[in-house]
């Protein structure tokens, strides 16, 4: 029985982590490309960007609205499904985790304040500050919380004495080695994913026969976020595995099937792996696994060999692996031609092809925000707290677990099905030639 | 003053937060539902619309706060009450689900479909239903433990009238403080109409409130005489929260201070509230789990009580911002 349980609360948190990651990730990043719109608006006095900032916030807050109902039930689950872990985990890491409710806290007074005062301000520029708290919260949510998931990694902060926690420290268990690079590289790919989702958007007017200028601006806007902060994921990317190899060398061998500890290893990308665990049809790039490793082609990296059958981690990781850093990299080249060729004056990046990838942008980042999740918690097994506590330990006795995975099956459906409905009728009954329309009529009426 | 009292001061003060502004949230929007089966919607539909839409996330994370600080304070409890609270605790989410959709699809959006606000004036009903059985259990008895690990005998619990009891007090309660808040709101926004519905509600779910909530007194006596002796001991708090919940319906009743009789009601329950809390002492659950053997080591009760503190800080002021835009802000509130 107790089994079965492990297996169905794994398969329920990644059911609901999956889904409220969705959320999560536009949450962090959408604010402040809204108030970087609203920004650009005011200082160029130009309406389309605040009419931009105006028209994403609508969108986001049903975003947010949804992402409190999956948050509030994966707070939840940790304990109903993971008590043992919550038991542990809350005598050490259990700050973060209070912290990051005062974030979010924050940032709900402030995103009611800001939604429900458009118009209530004479100031633009007053509107656009209480903005502000609403970003920062966003994001140190984000920051919190990936304290927690960095902790998970690498545990830190505390004794066990037979058994018995001793000399907790919750600020060493905070800033733990997995820290700076997982919190950064969640926050700037959280950014990245949500100016390539608004970048979808735009795209797709533009696409589907519009020719508005207002589409123009917001695609090179969000192209432009995109560019930069995809830069800023791959050096965070690089400096992501120098932590693994240097901590936790089995997760980063296991995603690069590196079987034997070697130096000048050669990084395999795609490829498949047969029976006997052969890589088959892989591309190799000499050093570049020592590289991304120790800096050095000549490093040692440490394989697969060194550690006990039952402590490594499930080698489906590489695709995932595979999955991320390809449309990283690809988008990354995607935003890069498109600013070039928008200075350059190159006339396809204009065409309905290149405008269809653009398309494409904003669904292939979330997918490697995804992959990149379950590489991150895939790659962590068997353990839930490194070193310290098996996965298999921490889940909860209940034997009804396989019910609660129906019923939030089908509440993941309703909601995701919903969002989406209501999103496209939204935009659909508004499109921004009617409310660019509807504006012009409301200031002349206020003329006369 | 020790780090426990403190710690369990701290979530009593977020668990009352969460019941009052939740009960205010969960009842108007049965009202609302209620209004549109009797077809007076446009009577409430707008208040429910200029109050609920932009703090309901506010509202939300009182309850966020409660469960985080509970197992950052007492990580025991999350043995005990995760691994057995998993069903019920399941629906609750659910049912918070439906609520949050609501706003998101229905407000945000567009809005107007009958069916779901009625969905969502139930689930106002059924959440402090399925949420009071975490205190129910707490009184003990519906916990055993086999093999070293705890399990909720559901029979028991479907069979006790202690548990119905404090079902009823749970509906009783967030009708009645849903009504008086509303009544006050609606006074505010100076809607005749609203405030003489939301009135007679409020003076309709007054009685029915005492009755139910003297019941589980009655009811303790049999399932748990050590607590009931604690509530003896105290009888004075009860007896005060009894005197405002007069005041209050003495105000209603004369048409009058509709504010003062919602600051009144606020006092009342967090007499009772504090009252049960204390004479709870020093049980988490009876008779498995105190707030001595289940508290987190020193230094973590520390820097959570000082995260606590400037957190504090920084939100008194935001929330008495919220508050003044959409609360005492007369231009907003009658939607001008």
């Amino acid at each position: 029985m107790t089994g079965d349980s492990v297996f169905f609360s794994r398969v329920l948190t990644e059911t609901t982590l999956t889904f409220h990651i969705i959320y999560a990730t536009l949450g962090v990043g959408v604010p402040l490309m809204i108030m970087i719109a609203q920004w650009i608006g005011i200082k160029k006095n130009d309406q389309y960007y605040i009419l931009l900032a105006r028209r994403w916030t609508r969108g986001f807050v049903i975003t947010v609205a949804v992402g409190v109902v999956t948050g509030t039930a994966i707070g939840l689950q940790l304990s109903l499904l993971w008590p043992n872990f919550m038991v542990l985990a809350g005598n050490v890491i259990a700050l973060p985790l209070f912290m990051e409710t005062f974030a979010f806290f924050f940032e709900a007074i402030f995103l009611g304040i800001y939604l429900y005062t458009w118009d209530r301000f004479e100031n633009q520029k007053k509107h656009l500050l209480l903005l502000i708290p609403v970003a920062i919260g966003a994001s140190f949510s984000a920051v919190f919380i990936t304290i927690v998931n960095s902790f998970m990694n690498a545990p830190q902060g505390f004794d066990l004495i037979n058994g018995q926690l001793e000399n907790v420290n919750p600020i060493m268990a905070m800033f733990n080695p997995a820290m700076p690079t997982k919190v950064a590289h969640v926050v700037v790919t959280a950014y990245m994913t949500s100016a390539f989702v608004l970048a979808s958007i735009a795209a797709f007017r533009l696409a589907t026969g519009s020719k508005h200028v207002y589409h123009k601006k917001a695609l090179l806007l969000t192209m432009k976020l995109g560019l930069v902060f995809s830069i800023a994921t791959a050096i965070i990317g690089d400096f992501s595995g120098k932590y693994l190899a240097e901590y936790q060398p089995e997760k980063l061998a296991a995603a690069e099937w590196h079987f034997e500890t070697s130096s000048e290893a050669p990084l395999l990308m795609y490829g498949i792996l047969d029976e006997n665990n052969e890589v088959k049809y892989a591309i190799e790039i000499p050093f570049a696994l020592s590289i991304l490793a120790h800096w050095w082609p000549s490093a040692v990296v440490t394989g697969l060999d060194q550690f006990p059958p039952d402590e490594i981690p499930p080698l489906y990781i590489h695709y995932l692996f595979d999955t991320m850093v390809t449309i990283g990299i690809g988008l990354l080249l995607l935003s890069l031609i498109y600013w070039f060729g928008v200075k350059r004056g190159w006339s396809f990046v204009h065409s309905k092809l290149f405008l269809w990838f653009a398309v494409l942008s904003g669904p292939l980042a979330m997918i490697a925000i995804e992959a990149g999740w379950w590489l991150a918690e895939v790659g962590r097994q068997p353990w839930i707290l490194r070193g310290i506590m098996r996965t298999a330990d921490a889940a909860t006795t209940n034997p009804n677990v396989d019910l609660m995975l129906v019923l939030f099956s089908i509440l993941y459906i309703i909601l995701g099905i919903g969002t989406i409905i209501v999103m496209i009728r939204m935009f659909k009954r508004n499109p921004i030639e009617k409310e660019l329309a509807d504006r012009e009529i409301e200031k002349g009426g206020m003329l006369k | 003053m020790n780090l426990e009292i403190i710690g369990i001061s701290v979530l009593m003060a977020f668990l009352f937060g969460y019941i009052m502004v939740g009960a205010i949230d969960f009842g108007a929007s049965f009202f609302n539902a209620y209004s549109l089966i009797i077809e007076k919607e446009h009577i409430l539909t707008n208040i429910i619309q200029r109050y609920l839409s932009p703090v309901w996330e506010v509202t939300n994370v009182f309850l966020v706060f409660f469960f985080v600080g509970i197992v950052g304070f007492f990580p025991q409890t999350a043995f005990y009450y995760g691994t057995t609270l998993l069903i019920p605790v399941s629906i609750g989410i659910v049912l918070l689900a439906i609520r949050g959709s609501y706003y998101a699809f229905e407000t945000y959006g567009n809005r107007g479909h009958k069916g779901y606000a009625f969905i969502y004036g139930l689930s106002g009903l059924f959440l402090p239903a399925s949420l009071s059985i975490v205190l129910t259990i707490s009184e003990g008895g519906y916990i055993y433990i086999k093999d070293g690990k705890p399990i909720l005998d559901y029979w028991v619990l479907f069979t006790e009238p202690l548990t119905w009891s404090v079902v009823l007090l749970s509906i009783t309660a967030v009708l009645y403080i849903s009504a008086v808040f509303l009544t006050w709101y609606a006074n505010k926004a100076g809607d005749k109409e609203a405030t003489r519905l939301m009135r007679k509600y409020a003076l309709i779910w007054a009685l029915p409130l005492i009755i139910t909530a003297a019941g589980i007194i009655v009811e303790l006596k049999g399932h748990n005489p050590e607590h009931f002796d604690n509530i003896m001991n105290l009888w004075w708090m009860f007896a005060i929260s009894f005197i405002l919940w007069c005041m209050t319906v003495y105000l209603l009743w004369q048409r009058r201070n509709y504010g003062e009789a919602f600051l009144l009601l606020v006092a009342q329950f967090a007499l009772a509230f504090y009252g049960y809390g204390i004479s709870h002492y020093p049980y988490l659950l009876y008779p498995h789990l105190t707030i001595y053997d289940g508290f987190t080591n020193e230094a973590m009760a520390i820097s959570l009580i000082i995260a606590f503190i400037l957190g504090f800080c920084l939100l008194v002021p935001s929330l008495y911002l919220l508050l003044r835009l959409f609360l005492f802000s007369k231009k907003y509130v009658s939607g001008k």
